[in-house]
């Protein structure tokens, strides 16, 4: 039985690992004094030679999701790159003198050694080999370095020197069959080397200036929703795939409100049997859990495009949670897009059939609210009634023109529940063209930019009772 | 920690001995399974279904030559179901047998006893003599209720009984408790674990738990099915196939003697791997269709 105190941990260590334990906490991860307690603990079990071992025990400790664990992985590897770069600096520790011994023919670099160079990296993204890929990434930015390509900005850098290779996801069946780059590289071999790159361009900054730049939060950049033109997929069927598990328990949690239960009386009078006839135990009746009826209205000028398809993805996914989804785009005028998710399950497939079959942009490309609105009310007003949601997608911004919310606030009289999300950050509402509070009057209104936030939302949306929440 | 079973002494004795009763760990599940029985602290194990959560357990009860005491978690479980109840036939018949002479006072310390106390999972794995592994399963179908009464036997390894005083654990038990993340459970619970996420395995990795379930297949068709497994992993589906999916699979093809997949025994068998009627259209259409192409090709 190991003592309870931590006196063979040297201090200085002690501190680091504190210091570790405050960033995460900085980042979100909520990690609790008995949590580093057990960082402390478990660190006396195991072998700290072993980074493997070593990260994986303080990760069993301190990151207690799937979520936390994604921003510890992140936290760590920058926390101690950091700390080993700020040691080296200190000391005048430098490795280009002799790392770059290797590669000095990299000097006068032919165009078939760059081609060679450059199928040997496919090759090891491929095969998905850590080591050779950090070599590899070495390697690539001495070579590209010499060329004088490098603008000094490392997130251009990366991007240039991966353009560069020609390392691209998608197949590119142009090259030639042997080539590995043919059937496209996996994404997550490719994320990994982009990293690479990203930290080996790091490093050799740091030993230019000799000092550290300053520490960057993760931000939410890194859990923002998918918002470029390039969406990541694996995000997508990320969040659905958590959302659509935690849905399908929505109906357990409505339990703890009992208060309209009508009792079971089949089941009372069985039950009563054991007391001799008398009803002392009341059976319910299960209640049912309430499957929304939804219609979705999404904007989709270029503004918010990407926000609102990755929306409506999601919802489409989770079509088993919800009785009857009609889903319907607009620019100017609106569109219906029900079919559209119903036939195509690739996302990107969809936002392609969205943007050019719908149809929706008339002349000039502009959002119009107003007329929106009336149209809306004439294709589903009939259908609106007590027990329908309505959710609006929009950054509410009506480039000037009349936002008509008499007309919106009669949709939402129709309709049981109406929310707006706006897929903008709540600051910039109401700011500019943006009219966001003349429709909240008649609506709740969710600001969702971060897969977290349109978890919150999904889960309010699938819950009964929320209706009254306005 | 006064356990009479063999602790092991390092992660990669774990390991081994994981393997040897045939599982096959990765590598931060035998660092946290080692650390499970160094501290004596539950592990919470999250991740899809059918990646093996349950198995671990097994597989650790083997490994440190131990009884598995197992809770499945239900909506609505409760104390009377996971921890003890009052034998109350016993109880009346006692009361009934005494019915006259002995007084009240008597007869309620009676039985009160731990004679008419029906032992639930929860309160035998603390209450063994030899010391067990606990297996709480699925902990996220349960409300928080049962979660915050878990708390007290999580940390303490005791259970408190109003009318008999408070029952302590004699050994330590090792606890893995499972959840399918299809709620997320409460800070209180997570603070007392560690914990474990189990994702579906690396190529390589699962190539070694099929061949160690099916010796028998070849080994290209081993590999090809591995691959088709993750190919169709990768698409959007309800219920993605998981490893004892893999294993299925893997024995059905043993079983009609297939020594290649192509598109014909694929489209055969795919009621193995896959579940659901859409799923099925979509995994026919996607894959079915990649398997086609590379014998064309030759």
């Amino acid at each position: 039985m190991p003592s309870e105190r931590v006196p063979d941990v040297p201090g200085g260590f002690a501190a680091r690992l504190l210091e570790l334990g405050e960033e995460l906490r900085r980042e979100g991860v909520a990690i609790g004094t008995s949590e580093l307690l057990d960082a402390f603990a478990v660190l006396r079990e195991i072998e700290w030679t072993e980074l493997q071992d070593f990260r994986e025990a303080l990760a069993a400790t301190l990151a207690k999701s799937q979520e936390d664990r994604r921003v510890f992985e992140l936290v760590f590897e920058r926390f101690f790159f950091r700390a080993v770069e700020l040691a080296a600096a200190r000391e005048g520790v430098r490795e280009l003198e002799d790392g770059a011994a290797g590669s000095l023919d990299l000097d006068d670099l032919t165009d078939e050694e760059l081609e060679a160079l450059r199928a040997q990296i496919a090759a090891a993204l491929r095969d998905g080999s850590e080591g050779a890929m950090r070599d590899l990434a070495r390697m690539a930015i001495a070579a590209f370095a010499r060329r004088q390509e490098g603008s000094g900005v490392i997130g251009v850098d990366v991007q240039r020197i991966r353009r560069a290779l020609g390392l691209r996801a998608e197949p590119q069946p142009e090259l030639p069959p042997s080539d590995p780059r043919r059937a496209g590289l996996p994404r997550e071999a490719l994320r990994r080397f982009e990293a690479l790159l990203r930290r080996e361009l790091e490093r050799a900054q740091i030993e230019r200036t000799g000092s550290l730049p300053p520490a960057r939060p993760l931000g939410d950049l890194d859990r923002a929703l998918p918002s470029g033109p390039l969406q990541d997929l694996a995000a997508v069927h990320r969040v659905v795939a958590q959302l659509r598990r935690r849905l399908a328990t929505q109906g357990l949690q409505a339990r703890g409100h009992r208060r309209h239960a009508h009792v079971d009386f089949r089941r009372t009078m069985r039950a009563s049997l054991q007391t001799g006839g008398v009803p002392v135990v009341l059976k319910y009746r299960p209640r049912r859990p309430r499957r929304p009826e939804i219609y979705v209205l999404c904007d989709v000028s270029t503004s918010v495009t990407s926000a609102s398809v990755f929306f409506l993805s999601v919802l489409h996914a989770l079509h088993d949670s919800f009785r009857k989804m009609r889903s319907f785009v607009f620019i100017e005028r609106i569109s219906e897009v029900t079919d559209i998710f119903e036939r195509e399950r690739n996302f990107k497939a969809v936002s392609e059939r969205i943007g050019s079959d719908a149809g929706v942009a008339d002349i000039s490309g502009y959002t119009d609210y107003g007329r929106v609105w009336s149209e809306l009310l004439e294709l589903i007003g009939e259908d609106l009634h007590p027990r329908a949601t309505v959710i609006v997608l929009g950054d509410a911004r009506t480039n000037g023109r009349d936002p008509r919310e008499d007309i919106f606030a009669r949709i939402a009289a129709r309709a049981g529940r109406t929310f707006w999300l706006n897929p903008e950050p709540r600051l910039y509402w109401n700011y500019g063209d943006s009219v966001i509070a003349a429709y909240e009057q008649h609506c709740v209104a969710f600001e969702c930019w971060t897969t977290s936030q349109l978890e919150d939302f999904v889960r309010a949306l699938a819950r009964p009772g929320m209706a009254m929440a306005r | 920690m006064s356990s009479s079973s063999p602790a092991p002494a390092s992660v990669s004795a774990v390991a081994d001995g994981l393997r040897a009763v045939g599982y096959l760990p990765g590598e931060s599940t035998a660092l946290v399974a080692y650390l499970a029985t160094k501290l004596g602290k539950p592990v919470l194990v999250e991740g899809p279904a059918g990646v093996g959560k349950t198995e671990l357990a097994k597989a650790l009860a083997k490994l440190l030559d131990r009884e598995l005491v197992r809770l499945q978690c239900y909506e609505g479980l409760d104390e009377a179901k996971a921890l003890y109840e009052w034998n109350y036939r016993k109880q009346l018949l006692r009361i009934q047998a005494e019915a006259d002479g002995a007084g009240w006072e008597q007869v309620q310390e009676d039985i009160f006893g731990e004679d008419f106390l029906l032992a639930r999972p929860l309160m035998s794995a603390i209450a063994s003599e030899r010391p067990v592994v606990l297996l709480i399963d699925e902990i996220d179908k349960t409300d928080q209720e049962f979660e915050a009464m878990l708390l007290e036997v999580l940390s303490d390894f005791q259970i408190s009984i109003p009318e008999l005083g408070r029952v302590e654990s004699r050994t330590h038990p090792v606890v893995l408790l499972t959840s399918n993340n299809s709620r997320e459970l409460t800070e209180a619970l997570k603070r007392r674990c560690l914990y474990l996420w189990l994702d579906y395995p690396e190529l390589e990795h699962e190539l070694e738990i099929v061949r160690l379930h099916a010796p028998d297949l070849p080994e290209t068709v081993a590999r090809r099915l591995v691959e088709v497994i993750g190919m169709v992993r990768e698409l959007d589906l309800k219920k993605p196939p998981s490893i004892a999916e893999s294993i299925d699979w893997a024995r059905a093809l043993l079983l009609l003697g297939a020594d290649d997949i192509d598109e014909e025994t694929f489209t055969d068998t795919m009621s193995v791997i896959v579940k659901h009627r859409t799923d099925m259209d979509l995994v026919a259409e996607r894959v079915g269709l990649k398997l086609r192409a590379p014998a064309d090709a030759v």
